[in-house]
């Protein structure tokens, strides 16, 4: 009987402590709604329609903010995709095994690098570097509505450019080991049918699709949420526009830049709803890709949902 | 062209692409580190450690507080996630196949993947609201939720690769369950969890964005935990904001010291994985 007892207490206690996690994203989801009311029940959805934002004047327009996120999101993703994709490939299926482990370390490496240190580098070397490269797009190419306006140097593209380093590592991890988790016979079964390495690399590529989608979603989702190197090189002026060359604004970087100073309660509400929404977009990403990532797991009976985390798959 | 050759130098170009990549990625990774190496080194002495900022104009100085007040809020970061991380961790690996243990684990990774800056807000709002001040406690909570998550999915991990056969071997002795796993599976893995803390700390160390309105930031040397705290973080972003050359060089010196101690984190909790590995693989 003693015995039992103490098991059950055992069962008991630790798992209290496994509630506190629960309690506290419940508890996230709560408090960032509570303090939003005000501006919800102010603005109701013309908080996301409109686009002035004038704290002193109290006119507060989110659209801005959500356009840079997804704009800056979507082109990192555009950039950093076929590149993880790549490297994934490269160490799954082409490397020597000699070099796999080393290479693995490597693009981790990119993912251990704290966000500060990318912004400063960003500041102080990569938007000189897109500066340059703004000013030397010929006239031609400036008629697009990409490459209008000002070339400041920080802006769209510095963003981007720094959000897609800083993804990679993300989604090549899950990538790789989404990749190595397709059987074997899906190869060599091509081989055997005389396929090009393009053509069997490709026979594996359909069979893992879907956790490539989900290492591609995750890698969005991590996007959405990065803050200080977006801050530092995106230049912060609330726009919605298609140029690359102009300064922009996300929903992180205006927590990060108003947050601490902003003094009337609107305005923190406004801020809070912001973070808000910011919660609930990357919850629902994250939320798609683990359920991606794990269906192919559950066909491949690989358990490639373990790797979401670059750092953990790396150690 | 005939078919055959061109398939093949179709693949050749794809091949050549996959390497490509490699490239690109080790490319600004290696150029990253060699400005944050050559640019620190020039900047980084014994004052960098030893002294505190001085007023704009006067060059010198250091982050002693600086780096004082990251050890703070790392340690209380420690304090408040070891213990829920653990614990939870356990729950998940000895109650793996329970409903509860995969909510739980859900949990978890929800919470490893909401933005630092919402974790911010979430902390302003329960820690530094209801006391109308900034204080190195908030700093500490944001950061220990941080840690939460990844302790937990460490230790669940690593627990599992524990033998079954030690358990079962402990239990058929007629441990309880809280005697198996306190003396025979959480010691075998005790490497593994002392990993998951290091790759949590190696984490949050470069964590910025949400002590930005937790800890805040402090120009003085503070030891109370109800005061804002400078951090390493915080401090290199407010001095790359700046525009003074001097605080540029101090911000890279910072760039510098943060980076080695993620990168020994990394290295030290990947040796002892590894040797854990090692361990259970016979």
């Amino acid at each position: 009987m003693r015995k039992k007892g103490g098991d059950l207490g055992f069962r008991v206690a630790t798992g209290l402590f496994g509630l506190v996690l629960i309690a506290i994203v419940g508890a996230i989801a709560f408090e960032l709604s509570r303090q939003s009311l005000p501006t919800i029940e102010k603005f109701g959805f013309s908080f996301w329609r409109t686009q002035t934002w004038d704290p002193i004047a109290g006119e507060f327009g989110a659209l801005p903010f959500i356009w840079g996120t997804l704009y800056s999101s979507i082109l990192a993703l555009l950039i950093a995709t076929p590149i993880a994709l790549g490297i994934a490939i490269f160490i799954v299926e082409l490397a020597p095994d000699r070099l796999q482990r080393p290479l693995v370390f490597l693009t981790e490496l990119l993912a251990a690098i704290p966000s500060i240190v990318y912004g400063l580098w960003g500041v102080f070397v990569l938007v000189p570097a897109v500066r340059w490269l703004e000013m030397s797009m010929p006239d031609t190419l400036r008629q697009l509505p990409f490459f209008s306006g000002p070339r400041p140097g920080v802006g769209m593209l510095a963003a981007a450019l720094i959000l897609a380093i800083m993804v990679i590592p993300f989604t090549s991890s899950v990538a790789r080991e989404v990749l190595k988790s397709v059987p074997p016979a899906q190869r060599e079964g091509a081989y055997a049918l005389g396929a090009t390495r393009l053509e069997a690399i490709r026979a594996a590529l359909f069979y893992a699709r879907t956790g490539i989608l989900g290492a591609v979603m995750l890698g969005f989702g991590r996007a959405l949420g990065e803050t200080m190197a977006v801050t530092m090189v995106i230049g912060n002026d609330p726009k919605v526009t298609w140029s690359l060359f102009a300064p922009q604004y996300t929903m992180a970087s205006v927590l990060a830049n108003e947050f601490s100073e902003a003094a009337d309660p609107l305005h923190v509400s406004a801020l809070v709803e912001i973070g808000l929404v910011l919660f609930t977009i990357t919850l629902v990403v994250n939320l798609l890709s683990r359920l991606l990532i794990w269906s192919m797991a559950r066909s491949a009976r690989g358990p490639a949902a373990g790797a979401a985390d670059p750092e953990v798959a790396a150690a | 062209m005939s078919r055959t050759s061109r398939r093949k130098a179709l693949s050749a170009a794809f091949v050549g692409f996959c390497a490509l990549s490699v490239l690109l990625a080790l490319i600004p990774l290696a150029l990253v580190l060699f400005y944050v190496v050559s640019q620190g080194i020039q900047a980084i002495n014994v004052d960098f450690f030893t002294q505190m900022p001085k007023p704009v104009g006067e060059p010198g100085g250091g982050m002693a507080n600086a780096i004082f007040g990251t050890l703070i809020l790392a340690g209380l970061g420690s304090l408040l996630a070891v213990p829920i991380g653990v614990l939870s961790g356990i729950y998940m690996s000895e109650y793996a196949g329970t409903r509860i243990a995969s909510i739980v684990r859900f949990a978890a990774d929800t919470l490893n993947g909401v933005p630092s800056i919402v974790i911010g807000v979430f902390v302003y709002g329960i820690a530094v609201l209801p006391f109308k001040r900034y204080s190195a406690t908030a700093g500490g909570i944001a950061l220990g939720v941080m840690m939460i998550p990844i302790i937990a999915r460490t230790t669940e991990e690593l627990l599992l690769l524990v033998p079954g056969t030690m358990r079962e071997g402990a239990l058929a002795l007629g441990a309880t369950r809280a005697r198996a796993v306190f003396s025979v599976v959480v010691p075998a893995a005790l490497p593994g969890i002392i990993t998951g803390i290091v790759l949590a700390l190696a984490r949050i160390a470069g964590e910025t964005a949400p002590l930005l309105f937790t800890a805040l930031n402090n120009q003085f040397f503070s030891t109370s935990l109800r005061q804002p705290i400078s951090s390493l973080t915080v401090q290199v972003y407010s001095y790359a904001q700046s525009p003074y050359a001097d605080w540029h060089r101090q911000a890279w010196a910072g760039a510098l010291v943060l980076v080695t101690i993620v990168l020994l984190c990394s290295i030290l909790a990947r040796v002892a994985t590894r040797r854990l590995e090692s361990m259970h693989a016979r």
